[in-house]
């Protein structure tokens, strides 16, 4: 049975009879009485169709060129030298080893460094795309064991990596908080967590706490993670005169989830006009959070500038974890108090994660218990633990990954507490409106999500007693989980919309990295301009292209999707200013338009229609091309906009080893429509693997004795290999949310939300223990 | 990685007199421990003596077991007929380590002298003594969940990831060795070294010897022999606790039984003591208990691998259930 | 030095230091073979010598000389795509394409490895002379190539279906 079956949304048997003839101009879906988008009805041609993916052919045959495969004439390669301490200053580099040695080109280290400015901060600034504030190269000062203190420049990249090698550094070290355990007794209050406060309240949470007859109070830890994509970060990049007299443009071909913010951060960091860089980046090797700036491009453009030739910089496996932050470490309290009948009378979720002094990035573990549960009372907070290390970053879904599984599993042990089906109990607190915002919920059908997963997994059959069922040394368990993680359209978002006699091209700075966007956008394009998608291309990842938006939050499909519709709307009045009293579209006006069979037509009127064809040859155009900014993302202010879902596994202990293996896996979601079956399928799938590495192998191994990630490679940080992964079910509502760009939500990070939990009460329930720190090793369970 | 000398040759002989002329040189096989190591500088050879083009040949021996060419792969020697028939453990340790790339190109010989996993040990920037003796270990207070709970010292802890060594210890497997001074052999358990004070002295080779071969005695009892990894995760992770076993029963008394474990040793480790207490006693659950815990009284856990003490008891006395269960199924197995 | 790359022979002069994966992407262009780790912990490197699977990554390119070396620009004959890659495309089995290359090139030489009767970690008899297919053993031989994306069971499925391999799931 395919993937697509598995999706019950029964969408898929478009019916000629009840297709829409064309697509009207999306209106104003963002207001409460604005019309939800026409793409978001079902049955549109296009949309919810397994489209093989675009870039199939490139990425199979090696086609696809990478960043750190591009060449320029002339090139250089790189290699950096890594800090051993975690804070101090450096007394000496001795260079000359590396100076002598065949090929190297340069040195480069703070002594020699061009004059650059600190970047911005993401998140603190809004050119901000760096990680942190710290200056680059720029002094003696060493802020985390792993800061690049060295690069080197050299003919080839085995004397490079050579050279760096014999470069010896002397430190005078300083005292460092490197010790979690010690940080934490300084947490602090940040100033914000996600822009928003770093506590809430809802009554009094304390107090219904210890007056409630069930309670759950338990401590749920969660380990530092990388994200470890398997194309590690690299770039190729040269200063390049592009025309006479215009000054030099930094040309960067990057790994990038951000390549508009890349560019503003740059061009603070040189002093440049932002007109002056040009980023592409039109294949990235998975991301996840991780592929923003860090200091390894801004190094490379400075050595490229100080050396004056182009640079390729490849990070080594190594590299990654030295200069890209991972996810922070968490530790979170779950404080659950129930009456008799399982209604939550107070949620209390509180905790600290490490952080620095340097960046913005408080772990956001309480947003998914904002917005799941009715409680009367509520309190929630996070503190952070100032560290010396490289600073943490967002890593995919920041926040919601490691909370539910904090969240979840304090649910699963209530539940165990009042004999009740964790299901069940999860439908008693199903609330009304968002419990902390009071927002009405744009679209939640987490019920009806849990409900057809349930069945489908055979969820009726789970003993309530843990190590019930046994097949020769496996007990088995079954456990399940709520999935959540909000719907975002962020600002910045803009389309171009270039149409010619033979189909068009839209063109935004969006990214690519797996997800399917490019596919999926192809696809909503062609049927909202009423063309086959062969006739249409998506232009992405590329800095010149106009708008700004960001490859993170799950947003890239909303704010693509209203910055094409808001194209689409100029596209329209720009074809109609053009037609002319002989069309048979004159006199029209935009909202009495629709596009269909590759033109214009009147809403209701099959008789007036003209191709686009026939529009520009009577114009005498060749092609005609618009641009327009997404309308601003107002819904979110209107309602409380979420995904959800419910992830059931099944897992056997191995009750002499204590090994787990996940037996089965579903994934029922709740993400407005699905656009393209077979690449969502993928994302969910994607996103439950790395659910299944959290839950169960994953950690950064940070040593508290010198800031120091000690298993800075695939080989000692262990991710799901293929035999780790059974064969995952995937289902959705296919619900269409009214309020949003083809009533779809994005779907990137919530397959990972809920799994940590789903795979700690399946063992709990398989063997009786229950483990609230993660990774869930055997060791944990002998 | 620092420049070096690369020679390849055509037998052990030329290797040999390429070794004694080159300064700071090593033998080269598949690569997969040595290049990595080299990236890493924990490996600095000013030449490499490529050993690839030595004999891979599985061979019979006039005793009725099998000599093998220490360039055979990983992969051949897991995929001969005649191990699969006759040493299953050895066929299934192989095939319990790496990836199926990495067995293509390993060699027997390189899979014998891989050195150890230990993060410190590949972290130039960290205390370690394999590394440079004297230096301290970081791993006794560090991060040594994957390291030995047995042979250990106050210098080092590290454990010998092969999984194939676990499993020719428990065969008593043979090591050919050929060097300046000629021909000799060595049983494999011999091989490795407990670390003591100088754990950078790893094997029992003189300067410039090469393993030219390793030899299999016979051994009907390993016709049902096994070998059980248990690791991080479901595949291509190196061992937590491994258990080589094979068991010979006469009646219902053990008459002969060999169990070596991986994941748990400074060197491949044979239990010889487990062995000892189980030779002529009853196959019953206490007489396997007992041999374990006669085993593990050895073991100096520490606080992060203080699991495997108790890991490894299960196994060994499950893999024994297992044989002796496999035993008076005989005629099946 | 000289090596027989996808049919071709190539020469070069190149450090004894160069990685057969770094002599293909750097001195050859071939950029398709990828580097993920450098260390043979994710087989994103993965092509054929001789027709079996290796890390390039871990392989001098001065060892290599004189091999039979097909990458993922060799797997398509004369602009056809190679069944397992127009399975990948049909059952989506990569998100990123980074691994792919990698997964292509392993697959292929895993089906030979099993045409050859060659037994892997989870055969249950590995005495038998007759090997037989399932979802484990694709699962375990496959277990050498790392997708962060999480495209496995597309991956699985795409092989399977390749190999016209009836896979019990």
């Amino acid at each position: 049975m395919s993937a697509l079956d598995k999706g019950r949304s029964g969408d898929n048997e478009r019916s000629g009879d009840n297709q829409p003839a064309g697509v009207a101009l999306a209106g104003d879906y963002w207001r409460p009485e604005g019309r939800p988008d026409p793409l978001s009805e079902k049955g549109r041609i296009g949309i919810g169709a397994p489209l093989s993916r675009v870039d199939g052919a490139e990425k199979v045959t090696g086609g696809a060129r990478f960043a750190g495969e591009f060449i320029f004439d002339g090139m250089v390669y790189a290699a950096l030298v890594y800090s051993a301490i975690a804070n101090g200053r450096i007394l000496a580099i001795d260079r000359r080893e590396a100076e002598a040695m065949d090929g190297v080109v340069l040195v480069m280290t703070h002594e020699n460094a061009p004059r650059l400015n600190t970047p911005p901060v993401f998140l603190r600034s809004p050119n901000g795309a760096a990680g942190d504030d710290h200056p680059i190269m720029q002094t003696d000062r060493v802020h985390w064991n792993g800061q690049p203190v060295a690069l080197v420049l050299a003919e080839t990249q085995e004397q490079a990596d050579a050279a760096a090698e014999s470069i010896r550094v002397d430190y005078a070290a300083e005292p460092a908080m490197i010790d979690f355990e010690l940080a934490k007794a300084q947490a602090r209050q940040p100033d914000n967590v996600l822009g928003g406060p770093a506590e809430i309240t809802v009554g009094d949470a304390d107090a219904a706490f210890e007056a409630a007859v069930h309670r759950i109070d338990a401590t749920y830890t969660t380990p530092r993670h990388n994200h470890n994509a398997i194309e590690p970060h690299a770039l190729t990049l040269a200063w390049v005169n592009e025309s006479e007299g215009e000054g030099e443009t930094l040309r960067i071909h990057d790994a990038s989830q951000c390549v508009d913010l890349a560019v503003a951060s740059l061009a603070e960091v040189f002093g440049i006009d932002a007109a002056q860089i040009h980023i592409t980046s039109p294949f990235v090797g998975g991301g996840f959070g991780g592929k923003t700036l860090w200091q390894h491009q801004i190094l490379a453009a400075a050595a490229a500038k100080l050396a004056d030739r182009p640079v390729r910089l490849a990070l080594s496996r190594k590299g990654v974890y030295r200069v890209v932050g991972g996810r922070a470490c968490t530790e979170q309290r779950m404080a659950l108090g129930a009456d008799e009948n399982g209604r939550l009378q107070a949620l209390i979720h509180s905790g600290v994660a490490a952080m620095t002094r340097h960046n913005n990035l408080p772990e956001p573990f309480f947003q998914a218990t904002k917005c799941l549960y009715a409680a009367d009372h509520i309190r929630l907070s996070i503190d952070v633990a100032d560290m010396h290390m490289l600073a943490n970053t967002f890593m995919r879904a920041p926040g919601e990954s490691v909370s539910t599984f904090a969240l979840e599993s304090a649910l699963d042990e209530l539940a165990d507490q009042l004999s009740m089906d964790p299901l069940e109990l999860r439908a008693r607190n199903e609330p009304e409106r968002d419990p902390t915002s009071g927002l009405a919920f744009s679209s939640r059908h987490l019920l009806e999500a849990a409900r057809s997963g349930a069945e489908r997994f055979g969820w009726s059959e789970r003993s309530a007693t843990p190590g019930r069922r046994r097949e020769g040394e496996w007990q088995i368990g079954l456990g399940c989980a709520t999935a959540t993680y909000p719907y975002m359209r962020m600002p910045g978002a803009a389309a171009r919309i270039t149409l010619t006699p033979d189909g068009a091209t839209v063109g935004i700075a969006a990214h690519e990295m797996g997800m399917g966007t490019a596919t999926v956008q192809t696809q909503v394009a062609a049927a909202r301009l009423g063309l086959p998608v062969e006739k249409v291309a998506f232009h992405y990842g590329d800095s010149r292209l106009t708008g700004s938006v960001l490859a993170g939050g799950s947003q890239q499909t909303a704010a693509i999707g209203g910055a094409v519709i808001a194209a689409q709307r100029a596209l329209v009045a720009e074809l109609l200013a053009l037609v002319g009293q002989d069309s048979p579209l004159s006199g029209l006006a935009p909202d009495e338009i629709e596009c269909r069979n590759e033109g214009l037509g009147a809403i209701g009127d099959g008789s007036r229609f003209e191709s686009y064809r026939q529009i520009l040859a009577r114009a005498g155009r060749s092609e005609l091309s618009v641009e327009a900014d997404a309308a601003g993302s107002e819904e979110l202010a209107n309602w409380s906009m979420h995904s959800f879902g419910t992830i059931f596994c099944e897992a056997g202990v191995n009750g002499v080893t204590g090994e787990v293996r996940i037996r089965r896996l579903l994934g029922s979601f709740d993400c407005g429509r699905i656009l393209n079956p077979k690449t969502a399928t993928s994302q969910f799938r994607g996103g439950m693997i790395m659910g299944l590495g959290l839950a169960l192998m994953e950690e950064t191994l940070f040593d508290p004795r010198s800031g120091r990630v000690m298993n800075p490679s695939l080989a000692d940080y262990h991710v799901p290999v293929q035999m780790d992964v059974p064969e995952i079910e995937v289902m959705w509502t296919d619900i269409p949310d009214p309020h949003t760009p083809m009533g779809a939500h994005g779907i990137g990070e919530i397959g990972i939300t809920g799994v940590g939990a789903a795979v700690a009460n399946a063992v709990y329930n398989a063997c009786g223990k229950r483990v609230r720190d993660l990774p869930i090793t055997l060791d944990k369970l002998l | 990685m620092r420049a070096f000398d690369y020679h390849q040759v055509a037998d052990s002989e030329q290797a040999i007199e390429q070794a004694v002329r080159r300064r700071q040189a090593k033998y080269l096989g598949g690569g997969t421990n040595l290049v990595d190591l080299m990236r890493e500088t924990v490996e600095r050879p000013q030449t490499l003596i490529d050993v690839t083009r030595l004999s891979r040949d599985i061979d019979e021996t006039a005793e009725g077991g099998l000599i093998i060419g220490a360039a055979a792969t990983n992969a051949a020697l897991a995929g001969d007929a005649r191990i699969r028939s006759r040493y299953p453990l050895l066929s299934r340790a192989i095939l319990s380590g790496a990836s199926a790339q990495i067995r293509n190109m390993a060699t027997v010989g390189g899979n014998l002298l891989q050195r150890t996993r230990c993060a410190y040990f590949y972290d130039v920037a960290t205390r370690c003594n394999k590394r440079e003796p004297g230096a301290g270990c970081d791993a006794l207070e560090g991060f040594h969940r994957y390291h030995a709970i047995l042979g250990t010292s106050s210098s080092c802890i590290a454990t010998h990831p092969s999984d194939m060594a676990v499993a020719l210890a428990a065969l008593d497997a043979r090591i050919h060795l050929r060097g300046p001074e000629g021909e000799r052999q060595l049983a494999v358990t011999e091989l490795h070294r407990e670390p003591g004070e100088r754990s950078d002295l790893e094997a029992e080779l003189q300067p410039e010897e090469l393993i030219v071969a390793v030899e299999l005695p016979p051994l009907p009892m390993a016709v049902r022999s096994e070998y059980r990894k248990v690791r991080d995760r479901a595949s291509y992770a190196f061992a937590l606790v491994s258990v080589a076993s094979m068991v010979e029963l006469d009646g219902e008394t053990i008459q002969n039984v060999r169990l070596a474990l991986g994941g748990v040793g400074t060197r491949p480790w044979r239990a010889w003591r487990a062995e000892a207490a189980l030779r002529g006693q009853p196959a019953t659950e206490a007489t396997f208990a007992a041999a374990v815990d006669a085993e593990l009284a050895a073991a100096r856990p520490l606080p992060g691998n203080a699991f495997k003490v108790e890991l490894a008891r299960r196994l060994m006395i499950a893999a024994l259930s297992q044989r002796l269960s496999d035993a008076r199924n005989g005629g099946d197995a | 030095m000289q090596w027989t790359i996808n049919g071709q022979v190539r020469e070069a002069e190149v450090d004894f230091r160069t990685s057969l994966l770094d002599l293909l992407r750097e001195q050859f262009q071939l950029s398709g073979t990828k580097k993920g780790c450098n260390q043979g912990a994710c087989g994103a490197c993965t092509v054929l010598v001789d027709g079996e699977r290796i890390n390039a990554c871990l392989a001098l390119a001065v060892q290599y000389q004189g091999r039979e070396i097909t990458t993922v620009e060799g797997l398509a004959e004369r602009g056809t795509l190679h069944p397992v890659q127009a399975a990948f495309i049909e059952h989506d089995g990569f998100q990123c394409g980074y691994c792919t290359p990698g997964q292509l090139c392993s697959a292929v030489g895993m089906a030979g490895e099993f045409e050859r009767g060659l037994p892997s970690a989870v055969t249950q008899d590995l005495a038998a002379a007759d090997l037989e297919w399932s979802r484990d053993e694709l699962r375990e031989r496959m277990s050498g190539n790392l997708c962060r994306c999480g495209a496995y069971n597309g991956i699985a499925d795409a092989i399977a279906a390749s190999l016209g391999k009836e896979v019990v799931r």
